[in-house]
């Protein structure tokens, strides 16, 4: 906002006061348009985030103002095995949630271009979890997912595959798959219909002239379709990896971290040691430590996609 | 500083490429009717029945007697011949339902009208007005939409509780417009760069000013981008929980996402039915609107933007 220059006092020829001049200078009007939106960014958006970090250096709890502690806290966290599981945790729900979402994801993207019958309905369809609000979709899970009255393990007891119910979210591996699986459920919708919206750039008549010099179904995707949908591939990830890593409502409302913090992702634990437990400056230390991956995914795509860029010269503006 | 603008610019043009008309007929002919089959219409309707169960397990729960949930020897579990409404009875007239909707609906309404206002500004400034450093700030903005709520709540919380907003609505009101303001800036940015510029022009020479431009001109055009980002910001903000579940404590003021998984879960062991009816009355606005601008939405959420 350093920018906002106030006019130059230039002798003007034309009849003109310093009000007029002012009224239609482009940079003071632009700072007074910007006023609101940067008013909301700066007071809730970057003087937190700021205050966040500071508050990770103090011992601050609730209800009471922090001492400067320097580093004590991180140094804590580091000999703390539960944070470092929360780390590997949200590394496996990150990875595996997002490959899973990508290939799910493109997959369905690829067969709802197809031509079929009620395409624009199904389209539609496929979309609604995403719109249904996490955490009550997640309690649809939890639901689904109940260790007595489970319709998985009716129905797989019913078809004689297994003897005893399923403690789906009792057990740390099964909650860590039960999780994954219902972030993967929500997130595929997402994921197709932007890759759709992709696919539907690509024009048809490369298809047609790669099948007449004799292309397989896999060369046209692997020679066509993947190379001009890699930008729109980038951002759909990088904002997918982004929301899974910092996932919490889902965490929540299904296992609240638990069993034996087997489903702790670092965002439910800063809340569990902030809020549930006070200790605020604990607590912002973890999700400070939350910061450098999500810079290390933002670089990632960033320089994957300038590299697109510098490879297609710069028509793909 | 220079990166940055040219990084979004690329970003943005990536996901602003707009859905052309549907002409993917490409050459399915040539594919055997057996042979589509099995590979489009049975992987398709496995994925769309994974997809959609959820919603029929919680709507076929929400009207289940509740003898009939819990014993799954004697009833199918899959049917009920017996519907009941009681639990949606019980959650209309038994509970702080109707309270929890409107809390809802108040924050949603209120934090999306303050976002698109700040967003309309925000966006005509950077495309139309081109300030210095207008590039910058967009490029700011749009890194704002990729710093998480679960990093803000913390700080936020303290914030909260020191300006004494703590277990009031306009503690969300005013923190939700952080994550709504960056996404509609972007969305009305790719929209208001459609309206010729000309229009502009001319009203700009007849000595109208820019805030006559904007309202008389710019925004009757920009409606359906307006829609976009007003359902989109309505959806964000009936999703968001972290916040509403920081922020307000007393059981009235809450949010229907927190209150239904902290008021229903713990007591009685017949809980299910009410609360797949909590969560189904719960989704149901947003499926409804969403019913009514797919369109919208669909493009609100790939930026691009149709018409």
């Amino acid at each position: 906002m350093a920018d906002v220059a106030l006019p130059r006092a230039k002798p003007q020829m034309i009849e003109d006061s310093a009000w007029t001049r002012l009224k239609h200078n482009r940079n003071w009007l632009g700072f007074w348009f910007m006023v609101p939106a940067m008013a909301f960014l700066i007071f809730f958006l970057a003087y937190p985030l700021g205050l966040g970090i500071w508050l990770s250096f103090t011992d601050t709890r609730i209800g009471r103002v922090g001492q400067f502690v320097g580093t004590e806290n991180y140094e804590w966290l580091w000999d703390d095995s539960i944070f470092w599981l929360s780390v590997f945790n949200t590394l496996l729900y990150t990875t595996v949630a997002s490959a899973i979402k990508f290939a799910v994801g493109l997959y369905l993207a690829l067969l709802l271009n197809e031509n079929m019958p009620f395409k624009a309905m199904l389209r539609a369809m496929v979309l609604i979890p995403f719109i249904v609000p996490t955490v009550l979709s997640a309690l649809a899970f939890w639901w689904i997912f109940d260790s007595q009255f489970s319709i998985i393990s009716w129905s797989l007891k019913h078809l004689g595959l297994i003897n005893q119910n399923i403690n789906f979210l009792g057990d740390t591996t099964w909650a860590r798959i039960c999780v994954i699986f219902a972030n993967i459920w929500r997130g595929v919708p997402f994921v197709a219909i932007t890759l759709l919206a992709g696919l539907q750039t690509v024009s048809p008549s490369l298809y047609e002239a790669a099948t007449l010099d004799g292309a397989t179904r896999w060369q046209n995707f692997r020679f066509i379709t993947y190379p001009l949908l890699t930008p729109i591939i980038a951002v759909v990830m990088t904002f997918s990896v982004l929301f899974t890593f910092t996932d919490f409502q889902l965490i929540w409302a299904m296992t609240r971290g638990g069993p034996v913090n087997a489903t702790h992702l670092m965002a439910t634990l800063s809340y569990q040691r902030a809020i549930i437990a006070g200790q605020l400056g604990e607590g912002a230390a973890i999700s400070s430590a939350m910061i450098p991956f999500l810079l290390a995914a933002i670089m990632v795509s960033w320089f994957g996609l300038q590299r697109r860029k510098w490879q297609q010269g710069e028509n793909n503006d | 500083m220079t990166d940055l603008p040219a990084s979004k610019v690329d970003l943005k043009s990536v996901l602003a490429t707009p859905a052309r008309v549907d002409n993917s007929e490409g050459m399915s002919y040539l594919q055997s009717v057996p042979r589509r089959l099995v590979t489009l219409y049975l992987p398709l309707t496995i994925i769309v029945v994974v997809l959609l169960f959820p919603f029929y397990w919680m709507a076929l729960t929400s009207v289940k007697p509740d003898d009939q949930l819990l014993d799954l020897d004697k009833f199918n579990p899959f049917w009920t011949w017996n519907p009941t409404f009681k639990h949606f009875h019980k959650l209309l007239f038994e509970s702080y339902y109707p309270h929890w909707l409107w809390n809802t609906m108040y924050v949603a309404i209120c934090a999306t009208m303050l976002s698109i206002i700040a967003s309309v500004l925000a966006a005509y400034a950077i495309v139309r007005l081109r300030y210095k450093g207008a590039n910058l700030v967009g490029g700011l903005i749009f890194l704002a939409y990729l710093v998480p709520p679960s990093i803000l709540f913390i700080p936020l919380a303290t914030v909260v509780f020191q300006y004494g907003l703590f277990d009031s609505p306009l503690a969300l009101i005013l923190t939700y417009p952080t994550i709504l303001i960056p996404f509609s800036t972007w969305l009305l940015m790719g929209y208001f760069k459609t309206i010729p510029f000309e229009l502009e022009e001319c009203a700009l020479i007849d000595g109208a000013s820019r805030w006559q431009i904007l309202v008389k001109i710019v925004l009757p055009l920009a409606i359906p981008g307006l829609i976009s980002a007003f359902i989109f910001c309505f959806t964000l903000c009936w999703n968001e929980f972290i916040y509403a579940l920081t922020f307000l404590q007393s059981t009235s003021n809450k949010t229907v996402p927190v209150a239904i998984v902290n008021e229903f879960v713990d007591g009685d062991i017949y809980r299910w039915g009410s609360l797949m009816a909590g969560a189904l009355a719960g989704s149901l606005p947003l499926v409804i609107l969403y019913a009514f601008f797919v369109e919208h939405y669909v493009s609100a959420m790939t930026g691009a933007v149709k018409e």
